[in-house]
């Protein structure tokens, strides 16, 4: 084995690779749980790309037979529904382990400098994400999926001159039509994918090159051996490889545990208005998006005082925007000295809670009538306003608190018990 | 290398240009691709005019037909869902049309040709959606106690009158739209064709 492996290093580094990025690798060594999500979003992104390349040999992008060859692989197909259900719960999936993996870096600050990079690397793969998830959802051409399509697309409408013929040009008709359907389709097997694959790629490229940040927030480069080994790291591969495998044994319960007992997981996963198939003439009564998008759904639509220049519909359109392109520039908001919230004072304590509770609330709202009372005293839009104010409260005025933000002093090695 | 002979100022302008030659071929390259995108010459042949048959609808009801891929809606108003059109008017965001799309032959009180046949495209001026129809008055359309008939979109809340004409505080900007329609009888009219285009 090991004059085979000579022959391959001096051709090609394979080891040399292995050694840098696992088996020398140094990660500090206070990991802790939420340190799973990192590595269970690459599994999900690879458990993703193999089930759809399943799919792809039985479903039909064309709006005449889309829908009945979805049908056809959750009933004809051998173990078709299983393939399926892997993958659509595989989407929701994907989503819960990506947001436990950037609440993670808003807790420990992994977004501060020297990372800003990789943070910026992930917040594009967060957007490439949406966007995958969006043209996958158009492709069972259910009723649901049909609409979802049709406001999100006629989104671009709403920007002035340019707008009409942006959305034209992204459906490839005057409605979401066939055309629509086609080249979602190409976007969702063959481009996003690939995308996907480079981001992630340079994501852990930018991450290795300034090291994992850990719960206490401190740089452990700071301290090596005589080696040049951090004293506080431990080699990726064995130590982390293998708590990543146990975490990722508990994942999968969880995951296969939905997959075969609770598949559309009463409506949050699989919409029931998308077991119809796309109604040109009706919108469902009830429209939400799936639960992923709800947050940035609700501040969409929150947006309804008409007296905005240039009209509710456009601010609309661009508070959503807002909402994601501030998280974007985490890394210039955050003045604070410390990076880990167990070194900060109340008042980032307390402005992460409050934005914590803003965002769920924000979400449960995008998946409720705007003009009902759900909540208690008034109706959802206005209580959708209050937790959007909040929302960007959070972002605008951080300069501000976290400069004055009691912080206390960082450890000079990390906490290991 | 040695900087012997080497003319720094020429050598950048040489970057320059080649650089700046190869990104127009670029950029000229994907034209056909981006264009490829565009509606087909198919998709924009399909907006063929739709011809209706409307004695069949009762007073106060509605026919939803499809054209150019749209629903569109006909409905026709009595006596009384006129009469309420006015008495709301302070509600409204736009009562007057002005800034709303509809045929001049439409822009007028009750934005049609004939006061009781309104005709509509259905697709909320918001985001897209079809509203949903909320003829009966009052509590019975789960729209408040004062409600007078009109439509609603589930999407995001956007309300409208028996003219498509959009209320205050709601995300949609404008009232709907009426689409080119013509009658070319009595009891049938034709969508997508203006009234002059008849012969």
């Amino acid at each position: 084995m090991s004059s085979f492996m000579e022959w391959v290093d001096a051709r090609f580094p394979a080891t040399k690779v292995w050694q840098e990025h696992m088996a020398q690798y140094y990660a500090p060594k206070n990991f802790n749980f939420w340190y799973y999500f990192g590595a269970l979003s690459l599994i999900v992104l690879v458990v993703q790309i193999a089930t759809g390349i399943f799919l792809t040999m039985h479903y039909k992008p064309d709006s005449q037979l889309a829908f009945a060859s979805v049908e056809y692989i959750m009933r004809d197909v051998p173990w078709g529904w299983f393939i399926r259900y892997m993958h659509s719960t595989g989407a929701s999936m994907f989503f819960v382990v990506v947001y436990l993996h950037m609440f993670r870096a808003l807790l420990y600050g992994s977004f501060k400098a020297p990372r800003e990079l990789v943070w910026i690397i992930g917040m594009i793969i967060f957007v490439a994400l949406m966007a995958e998830a969006f043209m996958g959802y158009l492709l069972p051409w259910g009723n649901m999926s049909y609409w979802g399509a049709q406001v999100i697309i006629s989104l671009f409408g709403a920007i002035p001159v340019i707008g009409d013929g942006l959305s034209e040009w992204i459906r490839g008709d005057f409605v979401v039509s066939d055309a629509t359907l086609n080249r979602f389709f190409a976007f969702h097997v063959i481009l996003m994918p690939l995308l996907l694959a480079l981001l992630v790629y340079l994501h852990i490229v930018a991450l290795h090159k300034v090291g994992s940040n850990n719960p206490d927030g401190i740089e452990i480069k700071k301290n090596k051996d005589a080696d040049g080994k951090p004293l506080d790291g431990i080699p990726f591969h064995p130590y982390y490889s293998v708590k990543d495998i146990f975490g990722l044994m508990v994942f999968l319960l969880i995951y296969f545990g939905i997959v075969f007992f609770v598949p559309e997981f009463g409506g949050w996963f699989l919409e029931k208005d998308n077991f119809t198939p796309a109604d040109i003439l009706r919108t469902p009564p009830h429209i939400v998006p799936l639960w992923y998008f709800t947050p940035f759904y609700s501040i969409l639509r929150a947006v309804t005082w008409e007296w905005l220049p240039g009209g509710a519909k456009l601010w609309g359109v661009m508070a959503m925007g807002a909402s994601i392109v501030l998280l974007f520039l985490l890394p210039w908001l955050d003045r604070a000295r410390v990076k880990s919230i167990r070194y900060r004072g109340w008042i980032f304590k307390t402005a992460v809670g409050v934005f914590v509770v803003a965002f769920i609330f924000l979400g449960y709202l995008g998946t409720k009538n705007p003009t009902h009372v759900d909540l208690f005293l008034m109706e959802n839009v206005y209580w959708a306003q209050s937790f959007m104010i909040l929302y960007f409260l959070f972002f605008l005025l951080m300069p501000w608190y976290t400069s004055i933000d009691p912080t206390k002093p960082e450890p000079e090695r990390v906490n290991f018990k | 290398m040695s900087d012997i002979g080497q003319n720094n100022g020429r050598r950048r302008f040489l970057t320059t240009v080649t650089t700046g030659v190869g990104l127009t071929g670029v950029a000229v390259a994907l034209v056909p691709f981006v264009s490829s995108m565009m509606p087909s010459a198919r998709a924009r042949a399909a907006g063929a005019p739709v011809e209706v048959d409307i004695s069949k609808i009762e007073p106060g009801q509605m026919l939803t037909v499809e054209w150019r891929g749209k629903p569109v809606w006909i409905v026709n108003r009595t006596e009384t869902m006129l009469d309420n059109l006015k008495t709301i008017e302070s509600k409204l965001s736009d009562p007057e049309s002005d800034e709303s799309d509809q045929p001049a032959y439409a822009h007028n009180e009750f934005r049609s040709i004939r006061p009781e046949f309104l005709v509509l495209v259905g697709v909320c001026t918001h985001l897209g959606c079809s509203p949903t129809k909320k003829f009966e008055i009052g509590a019975a359309s789960d729209m408040g106690d004062d409600w007078v008939g009109g439509f609603f979109c589930p999407c995001h809340g956007s309300i409208f009158d028996l003219a498509g004409r959009v209320f205050r505080n709601v995300p949609a900007p404008t009232n709907l739209q009426v689409p080119p329609y013509s009658f070319i009888s009595d009891n049938r009219i034709m969508i997508g064709v203006d009234p002059e285009e008849v012969s």
